[in-house]
């Protein structure tokens, strides 16, 4: 008979057996046994949060950054429901993550006990699996069960709910290497037949284009994606989750897509006779109106998750399997095929892409007077060398910053793309900056974003996490106010931002370095001076332009070919 | 199209729930479902009857196999299948001509007489939903007290099975 271990025990073994660096958590009564145990030791890492929302969008920055997976840990009840938000922030991005959520002992599970909720039931139609532990000799199992399904297959985050006496109970101790779950066999090489049709298609195009979206970035296959479209030389256009997966600045890259894409991107998408779809789920705000998506293309689509395939657009190449494992095979056939991309078709194609280019959809109105947000963005992305980690927050801001930053490598920018969730980005920052304490992370946030997990601020201080805040303060929910400025007659309902804090003093409040820049003039030497106070949390408050919209834009429900550029507003 | 899905599924607690809230979710019709658990005690067999366009039929049985306790499924509206339901039926049979009509209805209909009191029968029946629709139709007027239906369960003709 082996040493009996705690199940609290047995949970930090669990954790240091899977390599787990970092927890971001909050303690309860639920979870106290747990944190006893992670009193006495150093690794993983404890990082005590100050929301649990909080720590769902650490783990989450963390995961997106590095790869693996995040790690929360929260007590049960409002602990357990504080964490919904970044779980479905998780999920719908399809990041992986494991969160321990308490739960009341055994005996009070469903009396209505103080902090009870059920976390199995309300987290479920939220994460890719979830889990409770009934009896300790499980616990282990689950544990490796949780982490397997949560980084294979199309990632998800996983739940697994821990009630207290589980966490007392004790049995042997043993981390098993593999789980086999019989319900559970992702597909991870895509079909020999349908990438040889694949290729074949892609080779006899006459206005190819490849839309690639987040997949590619969490099965890491930029490498490969950059070297099959290179090889082929085709545009190709990231989605807001693909960026990075492409260099922004190779001139086959002809920008984002969707809803704030370039005009070169839209229009090519609108007129392209192959689409390549890799890595991407064809989302409302890429597709526009599915009527009118890509009316003359016959389209591949590369994805793991099958329920991806052909659930907006119909497909005529469907082919799961890895992203990364497909276009290793569709290189293989494209480096042995003897044939080749017809040169002529090509060229025209590039000449009417080029074309379109020269509207230079991203050009902006510059001003002597008031900071103009796509500024301070170029600025950032010049003084930085386009290599920084950026996170950001959803509006116009998250827009402009993935117009305007441009990402060469995969990774590097971190956004909630899917759910659209507002405070997001500073404690995903916090993520990203323990991954990587030696890079700069910015935050490129909103003033209405920043505020709604502010408290994080806290946390940075705590753990020394010297991140750079880009604050575009316009006063205004940006987003908000746009869409009622084109869509509601200028009935600017709600979504001004009265009785805002000084947010200068707010972060030296927290500790850290505050300052505010009001002329365009001084946002370059601002940049500089707080990118170079490389030990400190620096928040820049920005006063923007307050009217300023993002453009190009295609309005919801319209079609790709209807995007609407500035110069179109103004005659309007 | 009417749709009879089957599906072999981890007899856990919360499997049931992760195939509802799909369907309720995602805005899918269920018309029937019905589950118990197999000769394997550690499988649960579901049979769901359901609604929608080729496409929607395509995504519902996509979305069901991804979830992770769903360990096989098939469309069993593809191939030539059974379907039987259970119905219990209590109708009303308080006057001897009415309790001669509801028992030659239930034996025209092969049903089994499970209990008499002196004011009611109570009705098993199986075969598919349309017969056992059929027969609650041919009942007298206002006889039905009180109807309890299973739910289709559906298997596949022939050697074809769904098994782990």
């Amino acid at each position: 008979m082996g040493k009996k271990l705690r199940g609290a025990e047995i949970f930090v073994r669990c954790l240091q057996d899977e390599g787990v660096e970092f927890i971001f958590g909050y303690p309860g009564g639920a979870v106290l046994h747990i944190y006893d145990e992670l009193y006495k030791i150093d690794n993983p890492r404890h990082i005590l949060v100050r929301h649990e929302q909080g720590a769902t969008h650490a783990a989450d920055g963390y995961a997106r950054a590095t790869g693996k997976p995040g790690v929360v840990l929260v007590t049960s009840g409002p602990g357990a429901t504080n964490t919904i938000t970044g779980i479905a922030t998780a999920y719908m991005d399809s990041i992986p993550m494991v969160v321990f959520t308490g739960q009341v002992p055994r005996p009070l599970i469903g009396n209505d006990a103080f902090q009870e909720v059920d976390n199995v039931g309300i987290t479920r139609p939220c994460v890719k699996h979830n889990f409770m532990v009934t009896d300790v000799r499980d616990l282990a199992t689950t544990i490796k069960k949780a982490f397997y399904i949560a980084t294979s297959g199309r990632p998800g985050p996983v739940v697994v709910d821990l009630p207290k006496d589980i966490t007392a109970d004790s049995c042997e101790y043993a981390y098993p290497e593999s789980v086999e779950i019989r319900s559970y066999k992702p597909v991870t090489k895509g079909h020999p037949g349908q990438i040889r049709k694949a290729v074949n298609l892609l080779l006899k195009a006459r206005r190819p284009m490849i839309y690639s979206g987040g997949g590619v970035v969490l099965d890491n296959a930029a490498e490969e994606l950059t070297e099959f479209t290179r090889l082929l030389g085709y545009p190709i256009t990231n989605t807001l989750m693909g960026l990075g997966a492409y260099p922004a600045t190779d001139p086959q890259f002809v920008g984002m897509l969707g809803m704030h894409g370039t005009y070169e991107a839209n229009m090519a998408m609108h007129q392209c006779d192959v689409l390549l779809a890799i890595g991407a789920r064809f989302d409302d705000r890429v597709t526009g109106d599915l009527e009118k998506f890509c009316p003359h293309a016959k389209i591949i689509h590369v994805d793991i998750d099958p329920a991806s395939i052909a659930k907006n657009v119909p497909v005529d190449i469907p082919i799961v399997g890895s992203v990364r494992n497909v276009l290793r095979d569709m290189l293989a056939l494209l480096k042995e095929s003897k044939e080749k991309p017809d040169k002529q078709a090509l060229k025209a194609w590039w000449k009417q892409i080029d074309q379109w280019r020269a509207v230079n959809c991203l050009a902006y109105e510059h001003s002597d007077e008031v900071i103009k947000p796509q500024y301070v963005i170029e600025k950032l992305c010049e003084l930085t060398g386009g290599d920084a980690y950026v996170t950001s927050d959803v509006g116009q801001h998250q827009m402009w910053a993935a117009q305007y930053y441009k990402f060469n490598k995969p990774r590097r920018w971190i956004n909630s793309g899917g759910l659209g969730t507002m405070g997001f980005g500073m404690p995903a920052a916090l993520g990203v900056k323990l991954a990587y304490p030696e890079e700069t992370v910015c935050c490129i946030s909103g003033e209405a974003s920043l505020v709604m997990c502010i408290q994080e601020l806290s946390t940075a201080l705590q753990y020394d996490l010297p991140i750079k805040i880009i604050l575009l303060n316009n006063r205004y929910m940006g987003m908000v106010r746009q869409w009622q400025e084109f869509f509601y007659d200028r009935r600017y309902a709600h979504s001004y931002m009265d009785a805002l804090p000084d947010f200068v003093r707010l972060t030296e409040a927290y500790g850290h370095v505050g300052m505010r820049v009001e002329k365009p003039g001084e946002v370059e030497s601002a940049l500089k001076e707080a990118l170079e106070m490389k030990d400190r949390l620096v928040l820049i408050d920005f006063i923007t332009d307050q009217t300023e919209n993002v453009y190009p834009m295609i309005a919801a429900g319209k079609g790709h070919n209807e995007i609407i550029l500035p110069t179109d507003r103004e005659l309007a | 199209m009417r749709h009879v899905i089957a599906l072999l599924l981890e007899n856990e607690a919360g499997a049931l729930s992760r195939v509802a809230g799909l369907f309720s979710a995602r805005g899918y019709n269920i018309e029937s479902l019905t589950v118990a658990p197999t000769e394997d005690p550690s499988a649960s067999r579901m049979t769901i009857v359901t609604h929608g366009s080729d496409a929607v039929i395509e995504q519902i049985t996509k979305q069901l196999n991804k979830l992770v306790d769903v360990i096989k499924l098939v469309d069993l509206s593809e191939s030539s299948h059974i379907e039987r339901e259970l119905m219990l039926v209590k109708v009303r049979a308080r006057d001897a001509a009415a309790r001669e009509e509801v028992k030659r209805l239930s034996d025209i209909f092969r049903g089994r007489v499970l209990d008499v009191t002196p004011a009611c029968y109570t009705i098993e029946m199986t075969g598919t939903g349309d017969k056992l629709d059929a027969f609650l139709e041919a009942l007298p007027a206002r006889s039905i007290m009180e109807v309890v239906r299973s739910g289709c369960a559906g298997i596949s003709r022939g050697e074809k099975r769904l098994k782990i």
